[in-house]
Order: structure tokens, then C-alpha cells, then sequence
């Protein structure tokens, strides 16, 4: 009885292989995926129309013969406002790379001592980023506005930046990620007389190089895909993103026509890195994820 | 040497941050809702009124933002969520190629979010005739002319839904998915034993239990980024008010009078309302969830 059940069960959850019971999950799934991809194909799709396929009645959704032209077009566009498309570019690359390294740093240090080291206050320290879990930014766009005023940070390159990076769930997800590693690994570097900070970037940061993985991705998508910190930190254009350039172009030509494959190329542009980033990363997203929970 | 080791080097960077744009950011919040201020002048202070006239003489407020808000908040949170689970479930149910595949599939609208994005709606949903919704219904005989999606208070809070629906397997999705394949298979087998029948049975009895962590997890983030994702009626109909407040959120409406108006004293108690609302909230989802044992 308890054999017959257990081969039963082990057919079913994280399964190695194949097995006709899974059919059902398999056409849901692959139905339900499709329907999800559909708008995401669509863009593609539409980003590489020429013109004629573009007012193409009744409309189709493949293209036919692929070309760049709305790219050649999107770019000469952009560089005719007086500011390249380089530039715009370089500066969400400088300020996602600049963001991606200092939010794991930050984030790493900080959940290292919350897990590791021993001070006063450090449980509160974690309940408070625990209930900061809740915090929905977009709720205190004014005052973090009259913050930045007020610091000098406005027109700088950081105001880009420090906003996006403080992130209570990369520093909660970090922290649970540490806890798993054994103390044992740090009290013997202790011994060979190491420093708190080689500890912390010469053990404690390989091991759990999956949730520094994971806070990467976090920020990058955070940083890249940001308009609000140009709309509202950064009147000078030179310092603008990427991310902002393409939504004020977009909201200007999006609704003609010939804008619709612009806006469409404009859209794959910024999709485009956060996709190839994450499927790059996924088993060490999804391996961090395991220790995502909140007791 | 001795000194470098102190934790509050590590503390330092993270935690002045964290003070800066999360914790001083509540408080000035809360301070400046019980004062008049419109970013010239100093703030005066004025008590309770602003949380007054929020309640009594605000009727965009009562009328649409609130409304909207819980509509849009009660539809997208649960549905999502709930969504999330079953998905990360089902996933769960079958090889790990396949899997991971279909997993970012459905995780990659999730990265879609943004204004940038946007975009891409607005081209679908666009109002004439070369709208691709719009010339497939009008291709199929459906409609005789183009409708005005995006404009129209009729449909833009349900393409809001849906919109919002698409990318909601976010980070939650992934940890519940996490969740799903950690769950230790001696339990089902012991389970099995004690007379569980169904898979139906399996998932209220074990399954979710058994992942709970994760999923109180999945339902914060739930929770957050719906009310994070607020400002998709004005990314997506292109104005703020909305048409005629159809897709107004608490979100945009604080962006109204802060930005807009300079009323910042009274968009700061719309803040106020808008965090307690999400603790709220949250905590009331974790007392459902953790009831549930």
C-alpha cells in the first residue's frame, strides 16, 4: 500500500520525466503561455513591419518581410531633438551599471550584519525592513521630492540612482539567503584572522552569489526601466534616461501610424535586456526564491 | 584593523538610504497632511483639515478615486494572486525544461511594467481604425467603427484590469513557484497515508502549509505592486485626470494635487491614506492566510 502510493506521488510534484499524467498540465499551460506571450510577439513582430505592412487592412500580425527601418527611423528621430540616441543610451547604461553595483553592495553589507554579526537592535533593524516591505514608493513621490531638492541631488546623475536602490526586498531577500550558510565557514576565517570584510567578499559573497544575482536583476529592472526619476528629479536633458526619452516619443508619435512601428521598436529596446538578463539568471533567481519566505 | 570590523560599516550605506527615501519620506509625509502647503511658502500648520475635506468636500475622491482604487485593487490583487498560485502549481506539476520555459514566458510580462511599456498597449488599444483590436473587430463585422478604448471611461478601467492582470507574475509568481517544488515529498506520502484523496485535498492540506512562508511572501508583493501599479490609467490614456476620473487611482491623484495643483499638503494626506490602506490590507491578507493552517 505504501509503496503503490509513494511511486504514485513521486510521478507527480518536480517530476524527472514525462509521464501521461501530465498531458492535461501540459495543454493548459502551453494555451495559457501562449495567450501571455501574444501581446510580447505582437510588438515584435510590429517592430520590424515595413511601412506597407504597417497600414496593411486588415492588418496582419506576422510580418512578412522583416526589416530595421523602424529602428533607422526611431534613432534619426531621437538625434534630431539636438541630443543623440548615444547619449540617452550611455546614460542608463552609466547609471544601471553604477545602481546594479551599489545596490548590492549596499544591500549585501547590510543583510551580511544582519545575519552574521552581532550588534544591538539588529532584530529591530530587520522587522522595521520586514514591515518596509509593505512601503509602495510611488506613495511618497513628494516628499522623497522635496528630499532630493533639498540634498542637492536634483540634475545629478544619482538622483537617477539612489531612489531606485533602496529596496527592502533585495536586502530581506539577501539576508534569508545568508542565513543558510553555515557559521562554522565564517568562525574558521575568523581564526586564520580575517577581516569582517574579506569574510564578507572572499566567502560569504560566492556562496550566496545566486540572491546577489537575484538583487541584480531586481535593481537593473528597477534602474532601466524608470521614467519617473527623469520626469521628476532631472530637468536637464543631457542627464535623461533612455527610459524616459522612449516614453515621451512614444506618447508624442504612438498614435499615427507610422509611429506604431517606432513606438514598437522603442518598446523592444527596452524590453529586450531585462528578458535576456533574467533568462541568463533564472536557476539563480529561482534558487533564491526558495528562501523567500516570510516566517 | 579592529575598527573596519565594526558592523556599522555595513550598516552605514543601506540603512542611510533606507533613512533618506524610506523612512524620513514617511515622515515628512505624515507631518506635511496636517499642514497647508504649496512648495513656495513654508507649511502651516492647519490639524485635521486636510483629512477632512479628503472625507467631505473631495467628491472626485469619494466618487471615483476610492471606488476605482478598491475595484481595481480587489479585482487585481486576488485574481493575480490567486493566478500566481495556481500557475506555480501547475508548473510544478511537470519537467524541468519545459518548465523553466513556460516559467518565463509567463514571468516576462511582469517585466513590461513601467510607463516605458506602455507603449506598447497603447499601440494595440489604439482608437482608429488602424488599432489592431479595433480593425479585427471592425475585419470580423463586430463593430462598424473604431472605438475609443483608451479614452473612453466605458473601457479603460477593465484594459487597466487586464493590462495589469497580464504582468502580475512577478516576483511573487517566482517565489511561490520556489515554493511549490521545496515542499518536502515525505509529507505528501504521509499525507497520502492519512487519507487525503484528492489533489484537491493535497493542495489545501499540504501544499499550502507547507509553503506558507512563500506564500505570505507572494501576498505582500501581491499586494504592493498593485497598488504600486497605480499609474497605468494615465500611462495608458495618455492624461491625468483620467477621462472623465474612469481610470483614476489614489496613485494619480496624489500626483494631481502635488504636482499638478502644488496642493502638497493635501496630496500628503492622500499618502497617508494610500500606506495605511496597503498595511492594511496587507495585514488583513496575512491574517486570512495564516488562519488557514
Amino acid at each position: 500500500m505504501k509503496k503503490r502510493h509513494s511511486s504514485f506521488m513521486s510521478a507527480r510534484i518536480n517530476p524527472q520525466y514525462f509521464h501521461r499524467s501530465q498531458i492535461p498540465f501540459f495543454i493548459f499551460l502551453i494555451l495559457f503561455s501562449t495567450l501571455m506571450l501574444l501581446p510580447i510577439l505582437f510588438i515584435l513582430n510590429q517592430a520590424f513591419k515595413p511601412q506597407s505592412e504597417l497600414f496593411a487592412y486588415p492588418p496582419r500580425f506576422f510580418v512578412r518581410n522583416p526589416t530595421f527601418d523602424n529602428f533607422i527611423e526611431l534613432s534619426r528621430l531621437i538625434s534630431s531633438s539636438g541630443i543623440p540616441f548615444s547619449r540617452y543610451f550611455l546614460n542608463s547604461l552609466f547609471v544601471t551599471i553604477v545602481g546594479v553595483l551599489l545596490a548590492i553592495i549596499f544591500t549585501g553589507f547590510s543583510a551580511y550584519a544582519l545575519s552574521k554579526l552581532k550588534f544591538k537592535g539588529k532584530k529591530l533593524l530587520f522587522e522595521i525592513n520586514t514591515l518596509a516591505l509593505m512601503f509602495v514608493p510611488i506613495a511618497v513621490q513628494i516628499p522623497r521630492f522635496l528630499i532630493i531638492a533639498k540634498t542637492g541631488l536634483i540634475d545629478t546623475y544619482f538622483a537617477h540612482i539612489l531612489p531606485m536602490i533602496t529596496m527592502p526586498v533585495a536586502m530581506f531577500l539577501i539576508k534569508q539567503f545568508i542565513d543558510q550558510t553555515p557559521d562554522e565557514l565564517i568562525e574558521s576565517a575568523k581564526i586564520d584572522g580575517a577581516s569582517e570584510m574579506q569574510i564578507f567578499f572572499k566567502i560569504v559573497a560566492p556562496i550566496v552569489a545566486p540572491a546577489i544575482a537575484t538583487v541584480g536583476i531586481l535593481a537593473f529592472q528597477a534602474i532601466w526601466n524608470d521614467t519617473s526619476t527623469s520626469t521628476l528629479y532631472v530637468n536637464d536633458e543631457s542627464k535623461r534616461t533612455l527610459a524616459f526619452y522612449m516614453m515621451t516619443m512614444v506618447s508624442g508619435q504612438g498614435n499615427t501610424v507610422a509611429g506604431q512601428g517606432m513606438a514598437a521598436a522603442a518598446g523592444l529596446i527596452m524590453f529586450l535586456p531585462n528578458l535576456i538578463l533574467f533568462i541568463i539568471l533564472q536557476s539563480k533567481v529561482m534558487n533564491t526564491m526558495a528562501h523567500s519566505g516570510l516566517k | 584593523m579592529n575598527k573596519i570590523n565594526r558592523p556599522v560599516w555595513f550598516l552605514i550605506p543601506y540603512w542611510t538610504l533606507f533613512t533618506v527615501f524610506v523612512i524620513v519620506p514617511v515622515v515628512a509625509a505624515i507631518y506635511l497632511s496636517f499642514t497647508y502647503f504649496n512648495a513656495i511658502q513654508p507649511p502651516s500648520f492647519i490639524g485635521i483639515r486636510n483629512y477632512i475635506e479628503l472625507v467631505t468636500m473631495d467628491s472626485v475622491f469619494m466618487q471615483y478615486v476610492l471606488p476605482n482604487t478598491l475595484k481595481f485593487a480587489l479585482i487585481v490583487g486576488p485574481v493575480g494572486y490567486t493566478l500566481s498560485f495556481m500557475l506555480a502549481w501547475m508548473l510544478a506539476q511537470i519537467p524541468k525544461k519545459p518548465r523553466t520555459v513556460l516559467a518565463i514566458i509567463l514571468y516576462s510580462p511582469s517585466l513590461t511594467m513601467g510607463v516605458a511599456l506602455s507603449s506598447m498597449w497603447r499601440i494595440i488599444f489604439s482608437s482608429d481604425s488602424q488599432g489592431y483590436i479595433n480593425s479585427l473587430l471592425l475585419n470580423w463585422g463586430i463593430i462598424l467603427e473604431p472605438i475609443q478604448f483608451l479614452s473612453s471611461p466605458q473601457f479603460l478601467m477593465t484594459i487597466m484590469i487586464i493590462v495589469s492582470l497580464w504582468s502580475s507574475m512577478g516576483v511573487g509568481f517566482l517565489a511561490m513557484l520556489a515554493g511549490v517544488l521545496n515542499v518536502d515529498r515525505t509529507l505528501y506520502e504521509a499525507a497520502y497515508i492519512d487519507g487525503v484523496r484528492n489533489r484537491f485535498q493535497e493542495i489545501f492540506y499540504i501544499t499550502i502549509p507547507a509553503m506558507k512562508p512563500q506564500m505570505l511572501f507572494g501576498a505582500v508583493m501581491a499586494v504592493v505592486s498593485t497598488f504600486q501599479a497605480g499609474t497605468i490609467g494615465v500611462a495608458l490614456s495618455g492624461s491625468n485626470p483620467t477621462p472623465e476620473y474612469a481610470g483614476q487611482l489614489i496613485v494619480n491623484h496624489i500626483e494631481d494635487y502635488g504636482f499638478i495643483r502644488y496642493m502638497m499638503g493635501y496630496a500628503a494626506a492622500i499618502s497617508v491614506v494610500l500606506l495605511l490602506m496597503v498595511y492594511v490590507i496587507s495585514k488583513v491578507t496575512w491574517k486570512i492566510l495564516g488562519e488557514r493552517k
